[in-house]
């Protein structure tokens, strides 16, 4: 019975946060500390002409300004970095800043201010003038999808069957496009970077969901041995994605701190970041369903176009997970990319499935009413038993539960199917459903565990916590299986002084750290169980392996038989040790190969439409969730509903707009770019249907931050549609879209 | 840093972190949960996350200034305005550039991070902080313009070891995930309170001409619209406050599915393809 | 954000003196709008006279039975007053459905007639606006106007108005009281304040430079009872307008007497429709009448490529708001 996993526990930062005391990358004191502004260009293809800074530097505590005339050109980047949602390494060819005078985006930094003081800075980079031999350009994805091709990354799209045909003599089809404008993370907190130089040395305060990635970045940059950098992340404002690569702007510091010989401060402005990260790709969807008149899909083609950059091939894997949802003999689904004069897309929460998915959840829906038959029955006519692509078994897959539950407690028989059918006084009333996936991924990862005399632990290792609560996590954890309290035990993270992690993203840091933690804490029980046995009348002797004991309030006893123990303190103190220090790097189990290994859930949603003035409320969503073992479901819930509320935004609200006469992005703020604000939020509800799954890790854990939001805005496309009769294809359903 | 004011009070910036190891709320079960709640007393291990921190920043603050550090030739203030901040009880006199907005007076000169920059620009509340009581937005707040005024920010609101009753309830309830519009949502829901008890009207309060002090949960989603929260705890920092407002506990709106229930869809899932 | 002086004004003629004196000074309320513009660098004073502590936060009860409301006065004092919530409670709904509390607390009524219109092509001064700098054109004529002006704009500028509080003062005939450096008091009717663009869309309002207002004065309102503020946007709140409308009727047994109908974020005022007006005085309050009178409020519209909308969702609403004021819906 275990003591912590699984029960609700508060955030181990929770004061810290509540108190305004968790430190965020920007709020390091250094001393002479210069600041830097970063100067964005206003063309958004060609080449500078000319700058001219003179004004700038005559202004009052100017420090110095960079261009790309004066900046030092940084080393190859000959690092890789990992893709989340295909769970392989690639090879980085992110922009840099100031490295040539070529623009390859509209607001692309052209100049990095540093003055004395953060008001100094601001002006003088309003002072700076540069002139541009300005080329066509081309932002419009819509205007040149035609072009789109395969990414050079990646699997290429394998057909199943015969899709062509198939889809042909399917009695039933539906076939329609779907449209995702471009939409960016806008995590709270500015991405920022302090940058720090003593000799050779380099320390950098970045935000960051990624050290050793960060690390990796700045040792090729500045032709560094690794070690000789250190960055420090611990607490990250919300990210979703955006602090995954190493942007631009770490380098960007440590360079001007390197030329100055003095600490340098640079931090995004909110008008910055929306081209300084990436962001959700501007998607368009074709997708054809064909089916039987029972329901049953004969055939699916489901063909994703998606923007990158002229600079490198970014594809979010839109239709990657059309491929495992459904029984579906027939398949086409390839994601296509086509470049255009923007920065490189990234990973945004949910990537690629969250796209994908709308397209395909609302296409089912279309097909239930094509077919007449209730949305819910229909998935569950095409319920996939085995991972199609593969014909392996799941490791695990509990989504008729999550399906059956979910309508169980949304009310879902009182659906009635017409649209338009369900009202509430003026109020147009409609319930949506959708299926939400994401896989149950795994990465090698290391933690080290200090356990000592005293009972209480330092365990640390390299991940971060932007939020889903890892600290507490593995606080857990290492408690449960060092058999002490949380409160001896001291979790840290975001440091590249501590173990190796993943970066944090694609919801694998609980099964990937959190199984290293696991076994540095099963590592420590073993040597101690060696120091014990060495002893000829040790009481554990019947103990073969590690896993036969276990550590529980400072004894170290048999499993089968707790009333033989030796007692921890006193071990330790024969053998003259204060502590016992043991470093574990976990990686997935082969045995992870003979499955396929996902996280499935079902999402309700219920609207409420004015139907005059076209505004839609989300008044009820239910999330069933089947991803393995939850660990704290207190932070686990307050995901699934940070993914309802992301998918809020995604369905109802977010679109970057760009003009594209001057391939700009004109809503570079949260005035313009609207993001769900309290008043839009109502009722959540979660439930874990827990999944028991040896083979994912030893934990049982699969990730969950991505897949609470996968489902939703196809739940509320296909709400909207069931309250209007209206079929809204392109996101995000604002009031005019429903008049 | 912090030799361009004079310090007319000893200011409480410099709290002695150590305190933190005892700022422990007493928290208490929610709801019903199959499984127990475990109430937070961590306070070793959260203590530790503080002085982590401030260790690695004792060790910079030792830095020299590096030979041939370029600094700008005449770094004097353009403008200079002379104010004093009176900050969570604690008065200081302060030359500031006129254009230094109250935020970044307490970011960048006052070690005084907990109030955050989300937007610079009066579209997120990261930045809210009270001022003679009142939130508003520190990054549209001049800091010449708080002269005199009594400043309230996040870490003024403990008092000594005890967390504001909203702080602990935000911890109880979860009311955050990556932290940074905390403070300012914090800051909101402690002016919030003051404003409901002055009857204070919203945009869903359906009659404005009667006086009520009771806020519904819409009401106080409505009013705390101008706190950004990107993680999306809005239903649970809803809860917080309405647990602070009025001493209601909210309902647990998550639960772990029995395993007799799964025994049933599962059998039913068996025998039926309906829904 | 350029380098200013910055002066904290005793008195308002001092004010009004010191704004008048330099062409490149501006008066700072609230900072809400002002100071969000000068770190984009749209607005650019060489000096910033600090009116916050003078004494011009008053509400209180003027001449036969209107209220005179401080400049001074916090858009969150005012709509919280006895006064305003039991005489002009349209007023209260306006002011409440603008912003966030925050910002309310912030703001003031003086400032927020003087807050600039959110068009995004005013807001990035890499894109040509002739309101932020005459003769560079207009980027949301033919860019993106999804927010933009259904009434009143010219080919040099199609920005709105972007507040809340006016539509309700426009339709409660109030009068904006300014002071001029001689201090030389003037009243502007609400409804001649702000100015469509014409040819000069870089002037926002009738204000003289270094006119101070002083005071918003309501008139005893007929329309204490039957009153209603509709906001229409793209998410729950603190967002701006789509439309907006401030709905007002003399209801007499079911007969509508006088009648006020604006219109917000369609121009760049407050956009009262006489036309509307005029439909309703006299007739029976009912769905007929009232979707008679948004037809002639929107019959002139004039939309831009993308807020053709605007024009059935702006009668959707007026006809909305009627049925709140006279309590049919």
């Amino acid at each position: 019975m275990p003591r912590y996993i699984g029960k609700e526990m508060s955030r181990v930062d929770g004061v810290a946060k509540v108190t305004g005391r968790a430190k965020y990358a920007a709020e390091f004191q250094v001393p002479n500390l210069a600041y830097g502004f970063i100067v964005l260009g206003t063309v958004a293809k060609g080449t500078i002409k000319a700058i001219d800074t003179r004004e700038a530097e005559r202004t009052a505590g100017v420090v110095r300004i960079f261009t790309h005339l004066n900046a030092p050109k940084l080393g190859p980047k000959a690092s890789t970095e990992y893709a989340p949602p295909r769970n392989t390494r690639e090879q980085d060819k992110s922009f840099r800043a100031l490295q040539s005078d070529r623009i390859y985006f509209n607001a692309q930094p052209v100049a990095l201010v540093v003055a004395e003081t953060y008001e100094q800075a601001r002006y003088a980079a309003r002072l700076v003038k540069v002139t541009y031999n300005a080329e066509r350009h081309q932002t419009d994805t819509e205007a040149v999808r035609e072009q789109a091709r395969a990414p050079s990354q990646g699997q290429p799209a394998k057909t199943r069957g015969n899709p062509q045909e198939a889809m042909r003599n399917a009695p039933v089809r539906v076939e329609a496009e779907y449209r995702i404008p471009i939409e960016h993370h806008n995590p709270m907190e500015p991405h920022a970077a302090i940058a720090v130089w003593q000799g050779d040395r380099l320390t950098v305060f970045d935000k960051t969901q990624d050290v050793y990635g960060v690390r990796t970045h700045l040792a090729t940059s500045f032709g560094l041995p690794e070690p000789d950098v250190s960055v420090i992340s611990p607490y990250v404002g919300g990210a979703f994605g955006a602090s995954l690569r190493p942007n631009y702007y770490p380098a960007l510091t440590a360079m001007a701190a390197r030329e100055l010989k003095r600490p340098v401060k640079v931090v995004y402005t909110r008008t910055q970041m929306f081209t300084g990260h990436g962001y959700r790709p501007h998607t368009i969807q074709k997708i054809a369903l064909g089916a039987d008149r029972s329901g049953k899909l004969a055939a699916m083609i489901h063909t994703a176009v998606h923007n990158s950059s002229t600079i490198e091939d970014f594809n979010d894997n839109t239709t990657g997970f059309t491929r495992q949802v459904y029984a579906c003999p027939n398949l086409y689904a390839p994601t296509l990319i086509v470049p255009t004069d923007l920065p490189t897309p990234t990973w945004m929460r949910a990537p690629g499935a969250v796209s994908g998915m709308f397209a395909l959840e609302c296409a089912m829906d279309e097909l239930a009413y094509a077919l007449k038959i209730d949305p819910l029955e229909l998935r569950l006519i095409n319920y996939a038993e085995v991972d199609p692509e593969s014909g392996r078994p799941f490791s695990s897959k509990a989504l008729r539960e999550c399906y059956r539950l979910g309508a169980e407690k949304f009310g879902w028989k009182d659906r009635k199917f017409e649209p338009r059918s369900m009202r509430d006084g003026r109020l147009l009333v409609g319930w949506g459903t959708a299926t939400g996936v994401w896989g149950a991924f795994q990465r090698p990862a290391s933690a080290r565990i200090t356990f000592r005399i005293d009972g209480t632990a330092h365990v640390t290792s390299a991940t971060s916590d932007i939020g889903p609560g890892t600290y507490t996590v593995m606080t857990m954890i290492a408690a449960e299986y060092l058999g002490n309290r949380p409160e001896q035990v001291k979790f840290e993270l975001g440091d590249t002084k501590f173990p190796r992690a993943p970066s944090q993203g694609g919801s694998q840091t609980t099964s990937s750290v959190g199984s290293a933690v696991h076994g540095a804490a099963l590592a420590v029980t073993a040597k101690l169980l060696a120091l014990a046995n060495l002893q000829a009348d040790s009481p554990l002797k019947a103990a073969a392996a590690a896993t036969d004991v276990e550590m529980l309030d400072g004894r170290l006893r048999l499993k089968s038989d707790p009333t033989r123990f030796v007692v921890i303190s006193e071990l330790m103190r024969r053998n003259n040790l204060t502590e016992v220090t043991e470093t574990f790097e976990s990686r997935p189990s082969p045995e992870r190969q003979k499955y396929a290994t996902m996280a499935h859930g079902a999402q309700f949603v219920e609207v409420k439409i004015d139907p005059d003035l076209g505004q839609v409320r989300v008044t009820r969503a239910i999330e069933v969730s089947a991803c393995g073992k939850i660990i704290n479901p207190k932070a686990s819930h307050s995901q699934e509903i940070g993914g309802v509320v992301w998918g809020i935004g995604m369905a109802l609200q977010e679109a970057t707009e760009i003009d594209h006469r001057y391939g700009r992005i004109m809503n570079p703020n949260l005035q313009h770019y609207h993001v769900p604000v309290n008043a839009d939020v109502h009722e959540i509800e979660t439930m874990f249907v827990e999944e028991d799954d040896t083979v994912v890790n030893p934990l049982g854990v699969k990730g969950m931050g991505e897949l609470g939001m996968v489902g939703v805005p196809a739940a509320i496309a296909n709400a909207v549609f069931h309250a209007t009769g209206r079929r809204i294809r392109e996101l995000p359903i604002t009031p005019d879209k429903l008049l | 840093m912090n030799d361009d004011f004079d310090v007319t009070s000893e200011p409480e910036l410099t709290a002695d972190e150590e305190a933190l190891l005892k700022e422990m709320p007493t928290l208490t079960d929610i709801g019903q949960a199959r499984r127990t709640f475990m109430g937070q007393t961590i306070a070793g291990g959260l203590g530790a996350f503080a002085l982590m921190l401030l260790e690695k920043e004792r060790a910079l603050a030792a830095l020299s200034i590096s030979p041939g550090a370029v600094f700008a030739p005449a770094p004097a203030l353009e403008n200079p305005v002379r104010v004093v901040l009176k900050i969570n009880g604690a008065a200081k006199a302060l030359d500031v550039d006129s254009r230094m907005v109250l935020l970044d007076a307490l970011r960048e000169r006052l070690e005084l991070t907990g109030t955050k920059k989300g937007c610079d620009q009066g579209q997120c509340g990261a930045c809210t902080v009270l001022v003679d009581g009142r939130r508003v937005l520190s990054c549209l707040t001049l800091a010449a313009q708080v002269e005199g005024r009594e400043v309230t920010t996040v870490e003024g609101l403990a008092k000594g070891d005890e967390l504001h009753p909203v702080q602990a309830a935000f911890i109880k309830y979860d009311g955050f995930q990556c932290g940074y519009c905390t403070p300012g949502q914090i800051c909101s829901a402690v002016g919030l309170l003051e404003e409901a008890r002055r009857g204070e009207v919203s945009h869903v309060t359906e009659d404005v001409t009667a006086t009520t002090t009771r806020l519904s949960d819409d009401e106080i989603r409505e009013r705390m619209s101008g706190n950004i929260c990107r993680c999306g705890a809005y239903p649970k920092i809803v809860a917080a406050i309405q647990e602070a407002h009025s001493g209601k506990e909210s309902a647990q709106t998550w639960r772990f599915v029995e395993g007799d229930e799964l025994a049933r869809v599962r059998k039913e899932g068996a025998t039926d393809e309906t829904v | 954000m350029r380098p200013f002086k910055y002066v904290r004004a005793s008195d308002p003629a001092a004010a009004a003196r010191a704004v008048a004196a330099n062409p490149h000074a501006k008066f700072l309320a609230g900072g809400t709008n002002i100071l969000d513009l000068m770190k984009e660098d749209v607005e650019r004073p060489s000096e910033l006279v600090d009116l916050t502590r003078l004494k011009l936060a008053e509400i209180k009860a003027a001449r036969a039975g209107g209220v005179s409301i401080g400049a001074l006065a916090k858009n969150t004092d005012t709509a919280n007053h006895p006064l305003i919530r039991r005489n002009y409670p349209l007023l209260t709904q306006a002011i409440v459905a603008g912003a966030s509390g925050q910002l309310r607390n912030m703001a003031t009524n003086g400032g927020n007639l003087m807050q600039r219109t959110r068009c995004q092509y005013f807001y990035d001064t890499a894109m040509p606006c002739n309101k932020r700098e005459p003769g560079t054109g207009c980027g949301a004529l033919e860019g993106l106007n999804r927010i933009h002006a259904i009434f009143g704009w010219s080919d040099k500028c199609v920005a709105t108005y972007p507040g809340d509080m006016a539509n309700a003062l426009y339709a409660l005939d109030a009068t904006v009281r300014v002071r001029n450096a001689a201090g030389r008091e003037r009243a502007i009717p609400v409804d001649e304040f702000h100015r469509l663009p014409g040819d000069a869309p870089e002037r926002d309002t009738n204000l003289g430079h270094g006119e101070l207002i002083v005071a918003i004065d309501l008139p005893k309102s007929s329309f204490a009872k039957n009153s209603y503020y509709l906001k229409v946007r793209d998410r729950a709140s603190y967002a701006f307008a789509l439309v907006a409308v401030a709905a007002a009727v003399e209801l007499d047994r079911g007969r509508i007497g006088q009648a006020r109908v604006v219109l917000g974020g369609v121009a760049h005022k407050p956009w009262r429709s006489l036309e509307a007006e005029s439909a309703l005085t006299g007739k029976p309050a009912s769905q007929e009448t009232f979707e008679r009178a948004a037809e002639a409020a929107l019959r002139e519209a004039k939309p831009l490529a993308h807020n053709a909308y605007k024009v059935e969702l702006g009668k959707r609403a007026v006809v909305r708001a009627l049925m709140r004021a006279s309590r049919l819906a």
